[in-house]
């Protein structure tokens, strides 16, 4: 019997933070792996609206893959926050307790914490929660203090795992929709759809020995293309505000509140760039696209996270948002082959704690195909990659040099944020560059500050016109037909 | 370091008119730092007419006021740099820019004139529900992308908010082929001008709907449609009042936020109403040789009196640094003198470490805004200095019919003026005599109310 050839070794259905991290540590091994994304980019469902948190591992009941993933996805962030360049700070976190029969609760969330691995955990009283954080309210009768907890960039952590993966020779596929499976042979059939940007989508078919289904929130529907072990995914809508820097001091640690009688608490966060963070709710929607935000859940923002921390400036509300973590009856991680599906590895089910546990879900299963397959190591894997230089945080000494090289980096066109022509042309010019507003407000941050993109909108669609040579009227807002204007005037 | 007696934050219309009147009070070393590529601002994207009925007694564009201003600096051969962004005012005057050609400059200036304008009110900060689609402009970004980049934003548009950008922007849409269908607008009355409702919506048809705003969006990629609600006096939604509406562009007109992230920087304190620095008469913020004018003070209705405002900061300004080279001079010549004169100076100069205005006889006056009068520019006055009249501007809080604006020192009534219509969309002024101020010096407090009767 004659080996089967496939168009590729692995096929990676996602581009999400989860399908970026598999995809990078794949690349560590001889293997020809592809990434199929539906959108224009990468990081553009779950993973680029969500807490922003990397957790530190005391939620997730003892013993489940989801505390396995997310204490060692915890411990793997320091590495490769370094290796890759992404910003992180372990700011630490707290879980408030309000009231003394809430008590037990905060210490089975301890022991678990203990029983996890996770370390340096402690209980706080009130007093000493209040001194450690003065914001947080006289309702707060104790809190568990978590130093490991820690704050990332969402976006730039699953660009940096992508654009490390493509270095390494992955091949990603935007626009590329995959619509059916197929068993074929040892290995599967992928039936995509390439979205053209004028709609006109080719069909075509690939070919791969192993498939890794990190969907997010339709990862449901591709398992339950190949296995009868169905499984269903809900999405699970969290809304969020965003509020200006001027407020990013009011809390410096991640402050949530333990579930007790009133629900599941709202947390309070400052975000890696010095913004403040409110959220989430949680409501299961039947709309897998339905990332709206409403009236409703907007106002449980407010005023739920007001019970835990005093004072937040609400008028400083920027912008909000709303996500949709991909939640699993079982509320567990579904990670490698389903039984009757050989070669075909689930990443599904992962919401909260799922930032966190990237990392450590693409080493799991990365190592898992790895074997199977017998790939060996490459020899000249590259661990490292540098981020896009973010020339305002710079000394005054390093920027003069740089606006010296390259004069670009001296234009600033978002004022907010204070990023430079330079950055954002560097950001569209990268490998697995920007081809869209958001694609370049992920990477660099313009248009994220308090004006929300009035002031550098123009500027940046035309320098985005400029270096990627796509016309004025087609300049997206995100994936095609989200067009930002609609003719000339 | 590079020295400058003034530097002035922003080309537009204010950091314009500053620099010409600075210059023409005796003041040649000056430079205006605009981060734009091109001088004139805002105005240049303002192509309607309605300008220049106070300054020059005729209408003229946007770019038509502006030109007549830049024309001026460059008659006066007065330098500036554009493309140029300031990333840092220190509160003892040290400015730093940046630009593609000079890398960071860092400059002391002998003073500062912030003239940096306002920004718009995002959407995010009305935290309206629904998608975040494309087609969500704030109405100066679509006015920009029309006017100057020449592109349209959409075809069928609602407009939410009755601020002035709004409204021209209603009327610009229209002219291009767009189907403008409604401007919602949550207060009971127009942000705008009464002459924009009539020239802007009411000759179009287009309507405008008082006590209504924007409770969802919809559409994942390219807007596809708003929901409209009306609202009670809270402002909150009534159920049952919801109408869709199908457009493909929402333009939000929704207010202005002076720009003063670099005043904060300089340590300089903002005034809650108008989220501008808290000034003088002599337009000095609470940062010695600092001045403020403009939309970055307080936003204005009209260009016309931005450039008023801004020429009195332009000429205090180069009072200020003609005054402290005087000092200089004086305190050179003592150096020399006697011990006795020394002190003296020592004195003076310990005096001059004080914030605020530098006089040994300081009489510092607050303006209180009451009844139904929200702010006043400035909030402070300081007779020592005082010119020999002093207008106050302010905006109202509320629609008023028929109702008094007047002037109390004290608690005593010094001026009343009846105004048949006043609106949070027009601001107001009164002018304080110095010569009615004579009989008053130990006055606490000037308060500035609308009254009934």
């Amino acid at each position: 019997m004659s080996k089967q050839q496939y168009d590729t070794d692995v096929a990676v259905i996602g581009g999400g933070v989860t399908g970026c991290a598999v995809a990078r540590e794949l690349s560590r091994y001889d293997l020809k792996i592809c990434l199929l994304e539906r959108t224009e980019d990468v990081c553009s469902g779950t993973s680029k609206a969500n807490s922003a948190i990397i957790h530190a591992g005391y939620d997730a009941a003892a013993g489940s893959l989801m505390a396995k993933m997310n204490v060692e996805g915890n411990r793997l962030m320091d590495r490769l926050a370094a290796d890759l360049d992404i910003p992180f700070r372990r700011n630490g976190s707290l879980v408030l307790c309000f009231s003394e029969e809430d008590m037990p609760g905060l210490q089975a969330l301890y022991v678990r914490g203990v029983t996890n691995g996770v370390p340096g955990l402690r209980v706080l009283s009130g007093d000493e929660a209040r001194q450690m954080e003065p914001n947080l309210t006289d309702e707060v009768v104790a809190a568990l203090y978590a130093p490991t907890g820690g704050i990332v960039c969402p976006f730039n952590m699953t660009i940096a795992l992508a654009e490390n993966a493509c270095e390494n020779g992955v091949e990603f596929r935007f626009l590329t929709e995959v619509t059916e499976i197929r068993r074929s042979g040892e290995g599967y059939e992928l039936t995509v759809r390439e979205a053209e940007p004028s709609g006109a989508g080719a069909v075509r078919t690939i070919s791969a020995r192993f498939v890794v289904n990190a969907a997010g929130v339709y990862a449901d529907r591709f398992h339950n293309m190949v296995s009868r072990r169905r499984i269903s995914i809900t999405p699970r809508r969290g809304t969020y505000c965003l509020l200006d820097q001027e407020a990013g001091r009011h809390v410096d640690k991640t402050i949530f509140q333990l579930p007790g009688k009133y629900g599941k608490g709202i947390l309070v966060t400052p975000t890696v760039h010095g913004n403040l963070l409110i959220g989430p709710t949680a409501a299961d929607i039947g709309d897998k696209e339905g990332t709206c935000t409403t009236a409703e859940e907007l106002a449980e923002v407010t005023a739920k996270s007001a019970r835990g921390v005093k004072n937040i400036p609400y008028r400083q509300v920027i912008t909000s948002f709303a996500g949709l973590r991909a939640h699993e009856a079982g509320h567990e991680f579904i990670l490698g082959e389903p039984e009757d599906a050989p070669g075909f590895f689930d990443a599904a089910g992962i919401e909260s704690p799922g930032l966190s546990s990237a990392p450590a879900i693409g080493v799991y299963l990365a190592e898992m195909i790895a074997r199977k397959s017998g790939a060996p190591a490459k020899e000249h894997f590259i661990a490292t990659r540098k981020g896009i230089p973010h020339v305002a945080a710079m000394d005054r000494e390093a920027r003069a040099a740089l606006i010296a090289e390259r004069p670009d980096y001296g234009t600033i066109v978002c004022r907010c944020e204070n990023v430079s022509e330079g950055e954002i042309v560097d950001s569209i010019r990268r490998p697995l560059g920007a081809r869209s507003l958001d694609g370049i407000k992920r990477r660099v941050r313009q248009g994220m500050g308090r004006c929300q993109a009035g002031f550098c909108t123009p500027r940046t669609m035309e320098i985005l016109s400029r270096e990627t040579g796509i016309p004025m009227e087609k300049i997206c807002k995100n994936q095609p037909g989200s067009e930002m204007i609609t003719g000339e005037a | 370091m590079q020295y400058h007696d003034i530097v002035i934050v922003g080309g537009g219309p204010a950091g314009l008119a500053a620099a010409i009147a600075a210059r023409k009070t005796g003041i040649s070393d000056i430079l205006i730092l605009e981060r734009d590529n091109v001088l004139g601002g805002i105005l240049n994207q303002c192509i309607h007419n309605g300008f220049g009925l106070h300054t020059f007694k005729e209408e003229l564009t946007g770019p038509e006021y502006a030109a007549r201003y830049i024309a001026q600096v460059e008659e006066e051969k007065i330098p500036y740099r554009l493309s140029t962004i300031v990333a840092d005012i220190t509160h003892d005057r040290q400015v730093t820019y940046i630009n593609r050609e000079e890398g960071l400059v860092t400059i002391q200036a002998g003073a500062v004139i912030l003239a940096m304008g306002c920004r718009e009110r995002p959407r995010g900060a009305l935290n309206t529900p629904g998608y975040r689609p494309a087609g969500i402009y704030s109405a100066g970004t679509a006015q920009r992308l029309m006017n100057i980049e020449g592109y349209l934003v959409g075809r069928e548009a609602v407009i939410l908010g009755s601020g002035d950008i709004g409204l021209i922007m209603a009327r610009r849409m229209t002219l291009e082929g767009a189907k403008v269908k409604v401007v919602a607008e949550i207060m009971p009355y127009s942000g705008g001008l009464k002459r924009n409702i009539v020239q802007c919506l009411d000759d179009y048809g287009i309507p405008l709907k008082l006590s209504h705003t924007v409770v969802d969006i919809h559409g994942k990629d390219r807007l596809t449609g708003v929901t409209i609600a009306e609202v009670d006096e809270n402002k909150n939604p009534i159920p049952g009042t919801e109408e869709y509406y199908s457009c493909d562009t929402l333009l939000l007109s929704v207010g202005l936020i002076p720009e003063n992230e670099l005043s904060k920087g300089a340590g300089i304190s903002l005034n809650r109403v108008t989220s501008g620095p808290n000034v003088n008469d002599r337009l000095e913020t609470e940062a010695e040789g600092i001045y403020a004018c403009g939309n970055v003070l307080h936003v204005h209705d009209l260009v016309d009196f931005v450039s008023q405002e801004a020429a009195l900061a332009g000429e205090n300004a180069a009072e200020y640094v003609k005054r402290k080279a005087a000092l200089a001079g004086e305190r050179n010549a003592a150096e020399t003198a006697p011990a006795e004169k020394n002190a003296a100076a020592a004195a003076e100069s310990e005096e001059d470490e004080r914030p605020g205005y530098a006089e040994p006889d300081r009489h510092t006056i607050p303006l209180v805004a009451a009844d139904g009068v929200r702010y006043t520019v400035p909030q402070f006055l300081e007779t020592s200095g005082m010119r020999d009249t002093v207008t106050v501007r302010f905006r109202v809080a509320d629609v008023y019919k028929d109702r008094y604006i007047s002037v109390y020192y004290d608690d005593q009534l010094i001026s009343r003026k009846k105004k048949k219509v006043l609106a949070p969309g027009e601001m107001e002024q009164v002018v304080l005599t110095k010569k009615s101020l004579a009989g008053y010096p130990h006055m606490k407090r000037i308060t500035i109310r609308t009254e009934v009767e």
